[in-house]
């Protein structure tokens, strides 16, 4: 057989394909994680405004979902998890990063307790083997649900006015609360964008009427499909990280040392030293103190991006690199995330970093200002307020 | 005088551009008050609610020309502003066809040779003349403009700057440009463009809000001062406020309130105090004194010195300037709350034109013939119109599955002709009811079902909005755009950096550099004056600086 024709090789449609396709007019499709998925559909200026003005529609079905049940299932993830998930009750989603013993992260992801011993874990990185070794000793299974749990996510200032208009009713969902719609439909108040949103999670065979209920309900309310590179501008402007690019999960790296700790990326909250045991507890508590950089948000002078750029300190000497840079388009700002070594990051000052530009065959370079940011970039009030707003 | 009356600086009219000035001054420390008076803030730039469940942009009604550094310095998003891009556009024909403008530059040149395959390939020459222009014109926006005639170092070293703008381009670059300020937008697009209907389509940006047709100098300019805003870099982009114009103004006051600064609205400015020379401060029609040593005027510079200054205090030659200022009024606008989406024969389909600008002029021949009616007193009797559903994009404007349309509409006299009387005085119910009919049925070649979708209609001729907004005849931009009108010209020759004749006054609006459009340059120009005329450490932070 020949290459051309191997039916083996190649991206797999996922169970919103045949709905995304008809909506692709832009053709570009991209590989997560073996699935085809839309970049873009149409142009990245609207769909990201769609997203930030009306209402969006991202398909997450390939993100690697596993299912965790059995008695010691909360115990098993509280051991595993560097936060306490006992803190996360029932019908609640809770933000988590783990670690290896070296206490360095592996990934990040969202738990959803389901019920009593009863878990979703949800994450870019494939973790099944991970996971089964970290539930040896304990009464717990675990089942890869990658391939049979679709994910749609609704993002937008009309998103909640969109599954009202679909029937389904979720007034009462707070931020990070989920609802068990029916048996085959769970909603929870999620998402990757820091805006009013939902993440639907139905079995892969129901997806495609899902989509349909919902495109039904949101004629006039301006919903539109996108694809990831809107998504991405949301999440730098939220200022969340991507895996892979604002950080190397440990287990995805040839050198161990790229990896790096929850502090050095920021997360210190998430790591509860007084819970008892977990995965990295004696490194992290040893190297709490002296991480060897730190990932910062910058307001970046000037109007170009300045994704890739090397960071210069006063006297001329590298000491980091922008790993997302964008102009937003909500904030009106120039912004990044980036590494700065220690002990740079602590001074922060006199910061610059070297951009690149190319207009019309010329290459030029500038040196703009860095100025810490402490907060996210763009957290809007409609994001948190219960019952949501419609428009 | 008491604390409560005195302020360092303040700001005649609540206008974008005096909002824009009076928060740069306010966040450099300054004790700033803006007086309007309207009981609404906002100018020009004002969203409001004339039935319940819509939301108007009465007066402008897209956005573009904001900088983006003034909406950096002031910090705009975080109090609630987000401007949102349209897409495309389109001009329909009488015969059931369209021309559509296309974001996406494939779609548009496939979309351009169903008319003309010569145009199609023009197409990229001409956006490219255009950029170029844009490209030599963006840094002046917010530079002050240069006296010719001054030896004073900043104006040596603004004069250098343009110099080596100019020079940077090359002599055949400059020639280009010189030509394209003084030529008319018809002759421009007639060296591009063969299609009748695709050049009436461009033409549109040449003539808004200008008394002058197509065919008249200086019109390519006009089209450039549309062109040559952005949305986040996206250079000509066109999009909406959210929540309408008046979020603009309501986030620059957000911010200038943040930083100290006091509103007085519900009365506006009576006199400009001035003594020996020099101004004091403001007296208000409801009587109120305020005192201050620096008086920013919002309002255009007729009426800030024709109407609220003591002649005496003014030299002849410049109040002889002013009167002959050229300010005319030259478009009406009609606001309408639809119940549903109006339908659109011709249009197929789901299709994102909708979404933009549309237009119903066939050729630039029926715009000149437009501009023939205006010249004796009567509004065009096949308007050119442009105009918007915003509420496709922007959910807040009315109630779910309705919508609401702007419309604007060129050309309508401000001194209308009516039996050999040319008045402002003409305007009433009875005459804007029949320029609102000859609009309604312009609308009628794109959407037929006009008159039955209409719920609720606002009808502004420029008497209107002169009375309401102030603006002198009703001239959208405070004076025409015409090179002898504009750069070191702008409001009249010698006085283009701000302050005027008397110490401590400034203009701080549209009559000033750079021009009018909601783009709060003047204002952020004319802080930065103050500050360095008019305080110790005179300098401005930020983008704008």
């Amino acid at each position: 057989m020949s290459i051309f024709t191997d039916p083996k090789l190649g991206l797999i449609p996922g169970p919103f394909h045949k709905k995304l396709e008809e909506q692709n007019r832009a053709q570009n499709w991209y590989d997560w994680a073996g699935y085809s998925a839309p970049g873009v559909l149409d142009s990245v200026e609207f769909e990201y405004f769609a997203l930030r003005n009306q209402a969006s529609l991202f398909d997450i079905s390939p993100m690697h979902k596993y299912r965790l049940t059995g008695p010691n299932t909360t115990a098993m993830l509280n051991r595993l998890m560097t936060r306490d998930v006992r803190k996360i009750g029932v019908g609640r989603v809770g933000y988590a990063i783990w670690c290896d013993e070296e206490g360095m992260v592996i990934d990040d992801g969202t738990l959803f307790h389901l019920g009593d011993n009863d878990w979703r874990l949800c994450c870019q990185e494939q973790m099944l083997t991970w996971l089964l070794d970290a539930a040896w000793g304990f009464d717990v299974s675990v089942v890869d649900e990658t391939h049979c749990v679709a994910g749609l996510s609704l993002q937008g200032p009309t998103s909640y006015a969109v599954l009202e208009a679909a029937g389904l009713d979720v007034s009462k969902l707070k931020p990070f609360d989920l609802s068990q719609i029916h048996h085959d439909l769970m909603i929870s108040r999620t998402g990757f964008t820091g805006d009013l949103g939902y993440e639907l999670w139905c079995d892969w065979d129901k997806a495609e009427a899902l989509w349909d209920r919902l495109w039904t309900g949101g004629a006039h309310q301006g919903l539109r499909a996108i694809g990831y590179e809107a998504v991405n501008l949301a999440r730098i402007e939220a200022g969340f990280l991507t895996a892979g690019v604002d950080f190397q999960p440990v287990h995805a790296t040839e050198r161990l040392h790229r990896g790096q700790t929850p502090f050095e990326l920021g997360l210190g909250r998430l790591v509860d030293f007084n819970k008892g045991h977990f995965n990295g507890r004696r490194e992290l508590l040893s190297k709490r103190e002296t991480p060897r950089s730190l990932l910062m948000r910058f307001d970046v002078e000037g109007f170009k991006p300045s994704e890739g750029s090397l960071i210069y300190n006063r006297r001329r000497k590298e000491v980091g690199h922008i790993t997302s840079g964008i102009w937003s388009p909500t904030a009106k700002r120039n912004i990044a995330l980036a590494h700065v070594r220690m002990p740079d990051a602590s001074r922060s000052s006199g910061l610059k970093a070297e951009i690149y530009t190319l207009q019309e065959g010329k290459w030029d370079t500038r040196m703009a200002r860095l100025t810490p940011v402490n907060k996210a970039f763009f957290a809007p009030p409609r994001a948190r307020a219960t019952p949501p707003a419609r428009t | 005088m008491t604390v409560e009356n005195r302020y360092d600086v303040i700001v005649a009219g609540a206008g974008h551009n005096g909002l824009t000035a009076a928060a740069y001054l306010a966040r450099a420390g300054m004790r700033v008050l803006v007086v309007e008076k309207n009981d609404w803030i906002g100018g020009a730039a004002v969203s409001r609610s004339l039935h319940e469940g819509w939301t108007y942009s009465n007066c402008s009604y897209v956005c573009s020309l904001l900088r983006r550094e003034i909406a950096r310095d002031l910090e705009l998003p975080k109090y609630g502003l987000q401007v949102i891009p349209y897409e495309g556009g389109a001009s329909f024909t009488r015969d059931a066809d369209y021309f559509a403008y296309y974001s996406d530059h494939n779609a548009l040149k496939r979309e351009m040779a169903r008319h003309s395959a010569k145009d199609a390939d023009a197409y990229r020459g001409y956006s490219q003349a255009i950029m170029r222009q844009c490209r030599f014109i963006r840094p002046f926006l917010l530079r002050d403009a240069p006296d010719p005639a001054s030896l004073h170092p900043r104006d040596l070293g603004e004069l250098a700057y343009l110099v080596k703008k100019a020079h940077g381009q090359g002599s055949r670059e400059l020639g280009e440009t010189l030509k394209f300020w003084t030529m008319s937008i018809g002759d421009f697009l007639d060296e591009h463009f063969e299609n009748d209907l695709i050049k009436a389509h461009l033409a549109g940006s040449g003539i808004i809000g200008t008394g002058l047709g197509v065919y008249s100098p200086g019109t390519a300019y006009v089209l450039l001062h549309h062109y040559m805003g952005d949305i986040d870099g996206g250079i000509g982009a066109w999009g909406f406020a959210r929540g309408g114009m008046g979020a603009i103004s309501n986030a620059i006051a957000a911010s200038f309130k943040d930083h100290g600064g006091t509103i007085h609205t519900g009365a506006g400015v009576e006199k400009i105090l001035s003594k020996d020379g020099r101004v004091e401060g403001v007296a208000l029609e409801d009587g109120k004194v305020f005192y201050a040593p620096v008086v920013a005027s919002n309002m255009d510079i007729k009426r800030t010195v024709l109407h609220h200054i003591d002649a005496a205090e003014l030299p002849d030659d410049f109040t002889k300037a002013v009167r002959n200022f050229k300010i005319r009024g030259s478009s009406a606008k009609l606001n309408i709350a639809l119940d549903r989406f109006p339908n659109f024969p011709a249009a197929p389909e789901h299709t994102s034109f909708l979404r933009g600008d549309l237009h119903v002029s066939q050729s630039l021949f029926e715009l000149e013939k437009a501009y023939d009616d205006w010249k004796v007193g009567r509004w065009s009797e096949k308007p050119y119109i442009d105009m918007l559903i915003p509420s496709q994009i922007d959910p807040t404007m009315a109630p779910t599955g309705a919508h609401m349309m702007t419309v604007f509409v060129q050309y309508a006299p401000y001194d209308l002709e009516v039996d050999g009387v040319r008045s402002a005085e003409n305007w009433n119910e009875k005459q804007r009811t029949a320029m609102a009919e000859t609009v309604l049925d312009q609308m009628s070649v794109a959407c037929p079902d006009i008159r039955e979708r209409v719920v609720h209609m606002e009808v502004r001729s420029p008497l209107e909005i002169e009375r309401e907004v102030g603006l002198t005849e009703g001239n959208i931009f405070q004076g025409e755009l015409t090179f002898d009108q504009l750069f070191f010209n702008r409001p009249v020759p010698g006085w283009s950096q701000y302050s005027l004749p008397i110490k401590g006054l400034y203009l701080c609006g549209s009559s000033a550099h750079p021009g009018g459009g909601v783009m709060g340059a003047p204002g952020a120009n004319a802080a930065r004056a103050i500050l360095r005329n008019e305080t110790r450490h005179g300098r401005m932070k930020g983008y704008a600086a």
